[in-house]
């Protein structure tokens, strides 16, 4: 099955440049530590989820790119068409001239009614491509005007257009401390929205990433580009392909819908949070060797410490004693609780692994059962050079700090009304903020009942 | 790709204009080595096959054939603007682009705006037509004037309300020169309120410079050359104050080192509209970001670094150093000093080889020291643009939404009620048809509220936070 991604805005062309880079380095790359039967397998399987052949054998990415100014566009498109092993369908994009300013209401208000036709034809033209359509994948920030904006817009245009497909919204977090004044502004506009037509968003915080970067990667000077591909890298061990179904089964056939059911119990519940382990830079690689057990140890502590990365690691944070039914407001600090986890491991002896510590009912709320709140996929085939990678999809408190404090920063200067009549002039009234105020209030408080 | 239209108005505003076009000219050649016309060029000049005596339609792709300036420049005396023709500059400008009179306008706003703008009103609208029919994508129109004498203040704001009536989804950014105290126009203080009105209405987004700061600037730099002590030599062409083309200071005129200033300045803000870079940040991103209410539009600016040394290799610390100058009283242009005003909102425009973690960086170290309004503690806007300027590796433009322009204001203020209170020269404005005492009471009454506004914001200064209480939800 075939996963269409839409780029939108600055930061989602330049994200998924570097995502398809990554897959199809990884795919080039070595054997993988596997049979060679295997290899062809996952070969086979991630060109015909990401990349559509061409008679001249360079494979074209499964892509639409969306900007409403053409620089970076351009950039993108030349920059996959140089490195001579993938490209961009040359029509498959769509710009304009003048950019959206950083403005919401701009994106969705005026953009996104007058390209829609535009923009829903090169998507439909993908989707005709592709022999069984497995879902959509859209990627952008929330912070600009584009992506957030049109990216809202343009999600609610493929849910109607496509109403059984399932989507999948990457979003981008960005810094704390500015990137764009607005920011939070657009981001309440954009996750409310979202949170209407998607089925789930997985996000990346660039704060998050920019500390992996320098503590983990060792980069002095970190440019856009290292975090683009630390984003790369994480997403590609969730969408690279694995055995859903256990030992000896091929290799998925429907990863969003797979991804959608073993996360997103319900529909409240859509925001997915991505670990990912170990994460070193290159050069060190061959001198490092991991165990199983260690990964898998550090990895179940990331998620119930909320810990961002495999060090500075809170080992004293533990889960409820078992047994007890303790209502949410007595749970002990900082204990992170789960609705669904997804543990996805690849490479060297995945099938040995024991992942019973995740499937401790104290990790999760009470009102699943824990047998299906846990999945885990494994597949042989090394990733991206680690001989053993392991990633964490989680659904669970992950992001609400994180998405408590933007709503708190929105909301101080809504009171103050600064910057509103930047969005009235393009039909985003004070209702429309307090609608999502409302609904962003709602998701908080879910998440911190569990 | 969007592009921009320069109207230069007065003696101040075409003299800066023709700096701005000569190192627009320069910078363009550095980075486009082929000879290409392309999207980043398109920004602000035209190619035009000169052979069908420039009548034919634009060339939009391939080489360079000639190249004309989107602009136009406007004098009501002829001076200025015809030195322009005869200089260097004489071939990027075409005839139908400019429009001049003889006598000027007496350093009268009355004159100016009421008189010559009733005149000339119609061919304006003419010129400034056929200049955005060049355009594919019109994005922004830069006023260049001064606000103390009488075409640049009076017509140049004239020309502001038509742009808004014409053209009323173009952004209109005004880079307007301020008289300092001693100017020896005696009614200054009038046309600049007079101006100020206009500009409180009519513009998007003003960046007020002041001759005094300009003239610290080119100071500054004068002593670190001449007092050798670094040792080392400056890159000529990395001065801010260094006109392009070779370094004949002989023919340099007395304003042409500080409009040199004004015009990196204008190169710089739109940069990153104009080239690429990992955080494009374009000109309504500007807007957006920096003005949170629709008055409070005026935008303190800083530049750096005003040199580069010849030696090449800049250590990270030089690095921080330009973002800590970029803060300091020294590198403003005007004389305000906003680290001990209360900042609404602030850009930072990086240009060159400086990444994310750089910024981030300075802005961590750099944010304890400086006041934020309470509702936008976190108050940046960043933008990242590979291409550096000339002679230099790296630079940084600041721009900042801040209380402390208000103090230029207070000033102006005061100096006009000054003569007002004794009725001085009021004869001089009222006998200009159109022109009554109104227009100052209402003149003069805008300018107040706009202080009121920024008064009301410093009284929130330093005062306890209290954030609003969040909306509750049932569980």
């Amino acid at each position: 099955m075939s996963i269409v991604t839409v780029q939108l805005g600055q930061c989602g062309n330049q994200i998924g440049h570097e995502v398809f880079s990554a897959l199809c380095s990884d795919i080039r790359g070595t054997h993988g530590l596997c049979s060679k039967k295997e290899n062809e397998s996952y070969h086979d399987s991630c060109k015909e989820r990401f990349f559509c052949e061409q008679e001249s054998g360079v494979p074209i990415a499964r892509a639409v790119l969306v900007d409403m100014e053409p620089k970076v566009i351009s950039q993108t498109l030349s920059m996959a068409a140089r490195s001579g092993h993938w490209k961009y369908n040359s029509h498959s994009h769509f710009c304009q001239k003048q950019g959206s300013g950083n403005n919401w209401a701009n994106g969705y208000s005026v953009h996104g009614p007058r390209h829609k036709e535009a923009i829903m034809n090169l998507v439909q033209k993908e989707a005709e491509k592709c022999d069984r359509l497995g879902g959509f994948f859209t990627i952008m920030s929330m912070a600009g005007g584009t992506g957030s904006g049109l990216g809202a817009f343009v999600t609610q245009c493929l849910r109607d257009a496509f109403p059984t497909s399932f989507i999948l919204n990457h979003v981008i977090w960005p810094y704390g401390t500015g990137e764009v004044i607005v920011q939070n502004y657009n981001s309440v506009l954009t996750l409310s929205h979202l949170y209407q037509s998607s089925d789930a968003l997985l996000v990346h915080e660039n704060d998050v990433i920019h500390k992996i970067c320098a503590q983990l990667m060792n980069i002095k000077q970190i440019s856009f580009r290292d975090v683009n591909e630390i984003i790369a890298h994480q997403l590609g061990s969730v969408f690279q392909p694995t055995h859903t179904a256990g030992e000896g089964s091929g290799y998925s056939r429907n990863p969003l819908g797979d991804l959608m059911e073993t996360l997103v119990p319900h529909p409240e519940f859509k925001l997915l949070g991505l670990r990912n382990i170990p994460q070193m830079p290159e050069n060190s690689l061959a001198y490092s060797t991991f165990s199983w057990p260690g990964l898998i140890k550090h990895l179940r502590q990331m998620l119930i410490a909320n810990a961002k990365m495999e060090e500075g690691i809170d080992w004293q944070v533990r889960p409820p004693p078992p047994g007890s039914s303790i209502p949410s407001t007595n749970k002990p600090l900082h204990f992170n609780t789960s609705i669904a986890n997804l543990v996805i491991l690849r490479g060297k002896d995945v099938h040995d692994v024991d992942l019973g510590s995740f499937q401790d009912p104290s990790l999760y709320t009470s009102w699943l059962n824990p047998q299906d709140a846990f999945s885990a996929w494994k597949t042989p085939r090394a990733f991206n050079k680690y001989e053993k990678s392991a990633a964490l999809v989680s659904n669970s408190q992950f992001l609400l700090k994180p998405l408590d404090s933007i709503v708190g920063k929105a909301w101080n200067m809504f009171a103050s009304k600064a910057y509103l009549h930047q969005y009235t002039k393009f039909g985003i009234q004070e209702e429309d903020f307090l609608d999502c105020f409302t609904t962003l209030e709602q998701v908080i408080s879910s998440y911190t009942n569990l | 790709m969007t592009q921009s239209v320069v109207v230069q108005v007065g003696q101040c505003g075409n003299q800066v204009g023709c700096r701005f076009w000569d190192l627009a000219l320069r910078e363009h050649a550095a980075v486009n080595k082929k000879g290409i016309y392309d999207e980043a060029l398109s920004s602000f000049f035209r190619n035009v096959d000169t052979r069908s005596g420039g009548n034919g339609p634009d060339i939009c792709k391939g080489k360079i054939c000639s190249l004309k300036a989107r602009a136009l420049l406007i004098d009501m005396e002829e001076g200025v603007v015809n030195e322009i023709l005869q200089g260097p500059l004489r071939d990027v400008f075409d005839s139908k682009q400019l429009i001049t009179d003889v006598s000027g306008s007496g350093n009268n706003w009355a004159v100016g705006h009421k008189m010559y703008g009733f005149q000339y009103r119609e061919n304006i609208v003419e010129k400034l037509r056929k200049t955005a029919e060049h355009c594919d994508c019109l994005q922004c129109f830069f006023i260049i004037h001064s606000m103390g004498g009488g075409t640049g203040s009076g017509l140049g704001t004239f020309v502001l309300n038509l742009l808004e009536e014409e053209f009323p989804e173009v952004y209109r950014f005004v880079t307007s020169v301020y008289p300092s105290g001693e100017d020896d126009v005696i009614t200054s203080p009038y046309n600049s309120v007079l101006a100020m009105k206009e500009l409180n209405e009519h513009a998007d987004c003003v960046l007020p410079i002041e001759n005094e700061s300009l003239f610290e600037i080119v100071n500054k730099i004068h002593q670190m050359i001449n007092s050798g002590k670094l040792g080392s030599t400056v890159k000529q062409n990395s001065l801010v104050t260094s006109s392009a083309g070779s370094a004949k200071t002989l023919q340099e005129k007395p304003f042409d080192a500080m409009n040199n200033i004004i015009a990196n300045l204008l190169l710089n803000l739109t940069s990153s509209a104009r080239f690429e870079g990992s955080l494009n940040m374009d000109l309504n991103e500007i807007s957006m970001n920096l003005v949170p209410f629709p008055r409070l539009h005026y935008l303190v600016s800083s530049l750096t670094p005003l040199y580069t040394l010849a030696d090449v290799n800049v250590p990270s610390r030089r690095l921080d150093q330009m973002f800590s100058d970029a803060f300091s009283r020294d590198h403003q242009l005007i004389q305000a000093d906003p680290k001990h005003s209360l900042y609404l909102a602030c850009a930072l425009l990086v240009r060159g080889n400086v990444q994310v973690s750089d910024l981030r960086r300075n802005i961590e170290r750099l944010k304890p020291s400086l006041h934020f309004v309470s509702w936008n503690q976190e108050g940046w806007k960043t933008g990242l643009c590979s291409v550096p300027p000339v002679g230099h590796s790296h630079s940084l433009l600041a721009l900042a939404n801040n209380t402390c322009v208000k103090p230029t204001f207070v000033e102006l203020k005061d100096r006009f009620m000054k003569l007002y209170k004794k009725k001085a020269h009021l004869h001089h404005y009222l006998q200009i048809d159109g022109m009554e005492q109104s227009c100052f009471s209402e003149a003069i009454s805008s300018l107040s509220d706009l202080i009121e506004e920024y008064d009301e914001l410093d009284a929130t200064k330093g005062g306890p936070r209290i954030d609003p209480s969040r909306l509750k939800i049932a569980v």
